[in-house]
């Protein structure tokens, strides 16, 4: 019986297996992608990249305005990202399975909180910038509405999970709605929450490049700017500083939430 | 102080949890429930606070059924009567004492309770309370930094910060070791004894109920099939309500 069940077990990983095989092999087929000549491609484009974006002596001359830019855009995200974590929370606590009022509310909180999390940023920002045309307003709305489904969603599942107990109590001492909410099931999320938002400020801050490309705002547009005249050498140098800004955000904030948690 | 008459209970995907039961609790009294897992003992217990609705019945509570209390109403009753958790229930992020004050939540207008302002009063009878069960040092320790029986021990605090004539205990020791067990049970008795307020437990241990309670309750699939004192539960009763031969519960519970 058991033997039975083991050779059932490699039996089901080969047919995994030739499964990927077969699947790469028909898409691969369909849309004429050859893996020969893209690898073989890999090499020169290497080389390319180092020869022409890496940064010169020029660049330096650009320096305070990539910094005014950089500041711009990560104050930017921090912005947009903490004013949706608010709203996250109120929609989250009056939708959650645990805390939500009435069933039309958790619903209505569940389908706003998907709609908003499941359009990506960059159909945000390409929607609202028909209506708010190019400027930093754009962006800021565009990281406002996904952080806000993301967090309203993140936020939902941390209340259902770890208030459930704390609710109850409160509820037999006599405590009403509000008071369960401010002294219960908030300071039991807490340090979860501000992870969450930690995590979506990092997040936002790469995705603001991105949107700063489409909206012409923040050090996205600088990117394009410079990459659009042909000067590979200052766009690596705002390449560069985005991924040093990205990593000190992370270590950052990795060390916010060790003194939190 | 506690009439439970005729109480039944359908849950909402139609599997029924109580039949029919009955009982009475005078005050003062120490009383344990005890039975097997699944028997209705929890759901007994919520239905006496309401945090589970009763599908028929009546639960008188000083004089008041407690299923047709409305919204005010029922926040009034349950401030009288405490709870206490296998789980312990409390906020783990807040430390001791602020849990403990989270007692007096039902006496406080919303606003004043949102905001967690407590009377001096109130803050030096939580820090007694404390004292009381033995946690004078722990007062400003978070709660995640307790051990298992030090939670139960402020959740004990917390019920007893409500001023309660009643307190509702829902396997208080199921979660913890035979030590702690036993510190905690002792605190739970002596407190409540001393302060004259009635206690319900609900208990898994046969030998702890019969060394505490002052009376036992036997419930065995939603009903009542032991209502006694601890002297007249025999091992005969004992096998009657977990429905297993005497020397098997002597295991089963050692």
């Amino acid at each position: 019986m058991s033997k039975d069940i083991f050779a059932k077990r490699s039996r089901s990983m080969l047919m995994i297996l030739l499964l990927a095989i077969a699947l790469y092999a028909v898409s691969s087929l369909i849309v004429n992608f050859k893996a020969g000549t893209a690898l073989s491609s890999i090499p020169m484009a290497c080389v390319w990249l180092v020869k022409n974006f890496l940064p010169s002596a020029r660049a330096i001359k650009y320096l305070p305005y990539i910094f005014e830019k950089l500041v711009q855009t990560i104050l930017m995200s921090v912005a947009a990202t903490s004013t949706a974590a608010v709203f996250a929370l109120l929609v989250a606590v009056l939708g959650s399975r645990a805390t939500g009022i009435n069933k039309p509310m958790k619903a209505f909180a569940r389908i706003i909180a998907s709609f908003f999390r499941n359009l990506p940023l960059v159909a945000w920002a390409m929607i609202l910038l028909l209506s708010f045309k190019q400027n930093e307003f754009t962006g800021y709305l565009a990281i406002f509405f996904t952080s806000f489904g993301y967090l309203t969603r993140s936020f939902m599942e941390t209340i259902d999970e770890a208030a459930g107990g704390t609710i109850e109590a409160l509820t037999a001492t006599g405590a009403s709605y509000f008071q369960i909410i401010f002294q219960g099931v908030i300071p039991m999320v807490s340090s979860q929450l501000i992870s969450w938002l930690l995590y979506m400020i990092e997040n936002n801050v790469r995705d603001a490049t991105l949107v700063g490309l489409l909206t012409g705002a923040g050090i996205g547009f600088l990117f394009d700017l410079f990459y659009k005249r042909f000067m590979y050498d200052v766009a690596g140098t705002v390449t560069l500083f985005i991924v040093a800004v990205v990593i000190c955000l992370e270590l950052l904030s990795n060390k916010i939430r060790r003194m939190i948690l | 102080m506690l009439q439970v008459k005729n109480v039944s209970k359908t849950y909402e995907n139609g599997r029924k949890a109580l039949y029919d039961i009955s009982f009475d609790v005078s005050p003062g009294e120490f009383v344990s429930i005890i039975g097997p897992s699944g028997a209705g003992k929890s759901t007994i217990m919520r239905g006496i606070n309401q945090l589970i609705p009763i599908t028929s019945g009546e639960i008188v509570f000083d004089g008041q059924n407690v299923a047709l209390a409305s919204k005010a109403e029922l926040r009034r009753i349950r401030r009288r009567i405490g709870m206490i958790f296998q789980h312990y229930n409390l906020v783990y992020r807040l430390t001791a004492v602020e849990n403990v004050l989270h007692g007096r939540l039902g006496y406080k207008s919303t606003l004043s309770g949102v905001l967690g302002r407590y009377t001096e009063q109130e803050k030096e009878e939580a820090f007694l309370l404390l004292q009381k069960v033995g946690l004078e040092d722990f007062a400003y320790a978070r709660c995640d930094q307790l051990s298992g029986g030090q939670k139960q021990r402020v959740g004990i605090a917390r019920a007893l910060m409500q001023h309660p004539s009643l307190i509702l205990c829902d396997e208080p020791i199921a979660s913890l070791d035979p030590q702690s067990s036993e510190t905690v049970m002792t605190y739970l008795r002596d407190v409540t004894k001393q302060i004259g307020i009635t206690c319900l437990v609900n208990l898994h241990q046969v030998e702890i109920a019969i060394a505490y309670s002052d009376r036992i309750i036997g419930v065995k699939e939603g009903r009542v099939v032991f209502d006694g004192a601890p002297g007249e539960l025999t091992g005969e009763r004992i096998a009657e309500i977990y429905h297993a031969n005497p020397q098997a519960v002597g295991e089963e519970t050692a």
